[in-house]
């Protein structure tokens, strides 16, 4: 059933509407589990679309196996999906910078506490993002290090190449996963492939994990894949690599999701002008290419990938990342 | 006057970025003067312009004190601001949230570090900024509650308000809240708008930096007292909200004093033409921040109101 969480007047013809798709057994069970899915927080951030069509299309087609009730928000920023800008297109705002929002507060923080208010009551979130236009990322999970131990186990069902942690920092604490996490919602984030394209492989590895995760919470009894065993990233194992000089980037043999050695060529930033190559870009150590430059404009500064080692690890320790800091 | 090249970045299909600052007086770092961090806030630019040429004037006559330096950065986004962006061109991100930033990190992290390392050791620091939403503001000075913040110092510009924020997770990535912390006394400077120049707003801010650095013992001018400043806590301001969408009118401007039950905006429908709804002012006292877009959609701020205040 289609539902409409916040509707607002725009001032020509339209509104602004937020919807989500309530999926649940047409005979209802008594205390039964609930799944939330969202996505569409950046509006340049795709692979969520095709994994919300995929999620629906596969319950739609066995229903008999659903045990719980799923709750798809494939666009929490309409305007941002409809028109390819990452933010709020009128102000620029990042959506996911305003929860929880308030209820007398003005369009995007009002949106944010109609979302976080349907939200809230649900066992599981999920909350699908996909990088940027400038970075291509293997699926992987981040998690904030205050709900680490609690939500690691979740996360390793997630069918993700990667878990790492994010280090903490006040600036996420307005995200939609964090704030659903401090209201006691256990909320997951999974980013995969680059902004502005689906990448059906990694948003299919993703369906493959929500449905673990959906059978593990007892909401679907259907048959599941069995999910990859993650690297669970620790404290130093992630590298992140930065350009030392402005220029086009040009891939060498690197692909990304692969374990490398250290001393890998990359790539090389060059100059369309002089014929220069006026960087290579080399791992620094042994271990798994899980983030890599898309965009082949480059400033200096700019992340041109990152790389985590693999190999003895404990596993409840936090990764953190040395120059350069990830948000969702 | 000194001008100096402070930090500059490789272009690739442009001439190189840079940050360029203008430096008055020698000896103890005791004032630096911030412009536009986004590429839109032209007036911000143009009021250290002017500032510059005052300050230039100061020098020349002996008004700047012994042993004190003033550094003033008119622009540090010469990118947008020469394509008519806001933000970094490139991945549209905003500097202003990217404060205390990563020497080793993204691009504008890397470019709000070095700014950052440039500013920073100064006593006082003034940012000339804007706010995200098209609007006019009553002249004030804005101040985080770092527990470092000591509003009577804000009062010393001689503007009408002074404002105290309670810093919400956004804010400390701006580059008011982290000078601050870094042990500069930083202020915020607003006044009425940003991406058109005013004459009028910006003598008064050229005046307002002056009596400060005046009363700080930075220079010797003899200006206008100015104003004794009301502190106000964000908190108390009322927010008003649009009721619909559509044409929007506004029927007052910033400063002037309501009363509850005044009509202080109409929304009128985009088609007809009709009123489709009227503004009405839920409580009594005087504007501080007025909606200037031409249309609106349900539930914006179009007016911020301070409560009990008047003219
Ligand atoms: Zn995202």
């Amino acid at each position: 059933m289609i539902e409409e969480i916040v509707s607002l007047q725009m001032p020509v013809e339209e509104r602004l509407v937020v919807r989500k798709n309530r999926l649940e057994p047409e005979h209802a069970g008594k205390n039964m589990k609930r799944i939330s899915i969202v996505t569409g927080t950046h509006g340049d951030e795709l692979n969520g679309q095709y994994v919300c069509y995929k999620l629906i299309e596969k319950i739609k087609a066995h229903p008999e196996h659903l045990c719980g009730i799923v709750d798809v928000y494939p666009s929490i920023n309409p305007l941002g999906i409809d028109t390819g800008s990452r933010g709020i297109p009128m102000n620029d705002l990042d959506m996911n910078r305003v929860f929880p929002g308030t209820d007398s507060g003005a369009m995007a923080e009002h949106i944010a506490y109609k979302i976080t208010q349907d939200i809230i009551g649900s066992d599981m979130c999920v909350d699908v993002h996909s990088s940027n236009i400038f970075i291509k990322e293997v699926p992987q999970v981040r998690l904030s290090p205050e709900n680490y131990d609690k939500l690691l186990p979740y996360a390793r069902l997630m069918n993700a190449d990667i878990i790492w942690a994010l280090s903490a920092s006040v600036y996420l604490e307005a995200s939609l996963a964090n704030c659903l996490n401090m209201f006691g919602v256990p909320s997951i984030v999974v980013e995969m492939g680059a902004g502005s394209r689906i990448t059906r492989t990694y948003a299919r590895q993703t369906l493959d994990g929500i449905f673990r995760l959906m059978k593990e919470l007892g909401i679907w009894s259907g048959s599941v894949e069995e999910v990859k065993e993650p690297i669970v990233a620790n404290t130093g194992d992630v590298s992140a690599i930065h350009a030392g000089r402005s220029g086009l980037f040009i891939l060498e043999d690197a692909e990304i999701g692969v374990n490398i050695q250290k001393g890998f060529k990359i790539g090389k930033i060059v100059s369309p002008l002089t014929g220069d190559v006026l960087e290579e870009i080399i791992s620094p150590k042994d271990g798994f290419l899980f983030t890599l430059r898309e965009h082949p404009v480059v400033y200096k500064g700019a992340i041109m990938a990152r790389v985590c080692k693999t190999g003895d690890r404990a596993e409840t320790a936090f990764a953190s990342v040395k120059g350069g800091e990830a948000y969702v | 006057m000194y001008r100096e090249k402070l930090y500059s970045l490789e272009g690739i299909y442009r001439e190189e970025f840079k940050i360029t600052g203008f430096r008055f007086g020698h000896g103890e770092n005791s004032a630096c003067i911030v412009g536009s961090l986004r590429g839109n806030e032209y007036q911000q630019t143009y009021i250290c312009s002017q500032l510059i040429r005052e300050l230039k004037k100061l020098e020349e006559h002996g008004q700047i004190a012994g042993n004190k330096s003033i550094l003033v950065i008119p622009c540090l986004n010469q990118y947008a601001t020469n394509i008519d962006r806001r933000f970094w061109p490139l991945d549209d991100s905003d500097i202003n949230r990217k404060f205390p930033g990563h020497i080793a990190g993204d691009t504008t992290q890397q470019i709000a570090a070095n700014i950052m390392e440039i500013i920073k050791g100064y006593s006082y620091g003034i940012h000339l900024t804007s706010f995200y939403m098209p609007g006019k503001f009553v002249p004030h000075v804005r101040m985080m509650e770092t527990g470092f913040q000591n509003p009577s110092l804000a009062n010393l510009f001689g503007l009408p308000f002074v404002v105290i924020r309670k810093p919400k997770p956004m804010d400390t990535t701006t580059l008011n809240y982290n000078w601050q912390m870094g042990g500069t006394s930083a202020f915020s400077l607003y006044t009425n708008c940003s991406d058109y120049i005013d004459d009028v707003s910006a003598k008064q801010a050229v005046a307002s930096i002056l009596r400060f650095l005046t009363r700080m013992g930075i220079i010797k001018y003899n200006n206008h007292s100015g104003y004794i400043a009301e502190v106000i806590d964000e908190d108390n301001l009322v927010p008003i909200l649009s009721g619909a969408a559509g044409f929007y009118k506004r029927l007052f401007e910033p400063g002037r004093t309501v009363y509850r039950g005044d009509v202080i905006g109409e929304i009128i429908d985009t088609y007809s033409g009709e009123i489709l709804d009227r503004v009405i002012s839920p409580t009594e006292g005087m504007i501080f921040f007025a909606y200037t877009g031409p249309t609106v959609m349900e539930d914006a701020v179009v007016y911020k109101v301070i409560r009990r205040l008047h003219e």
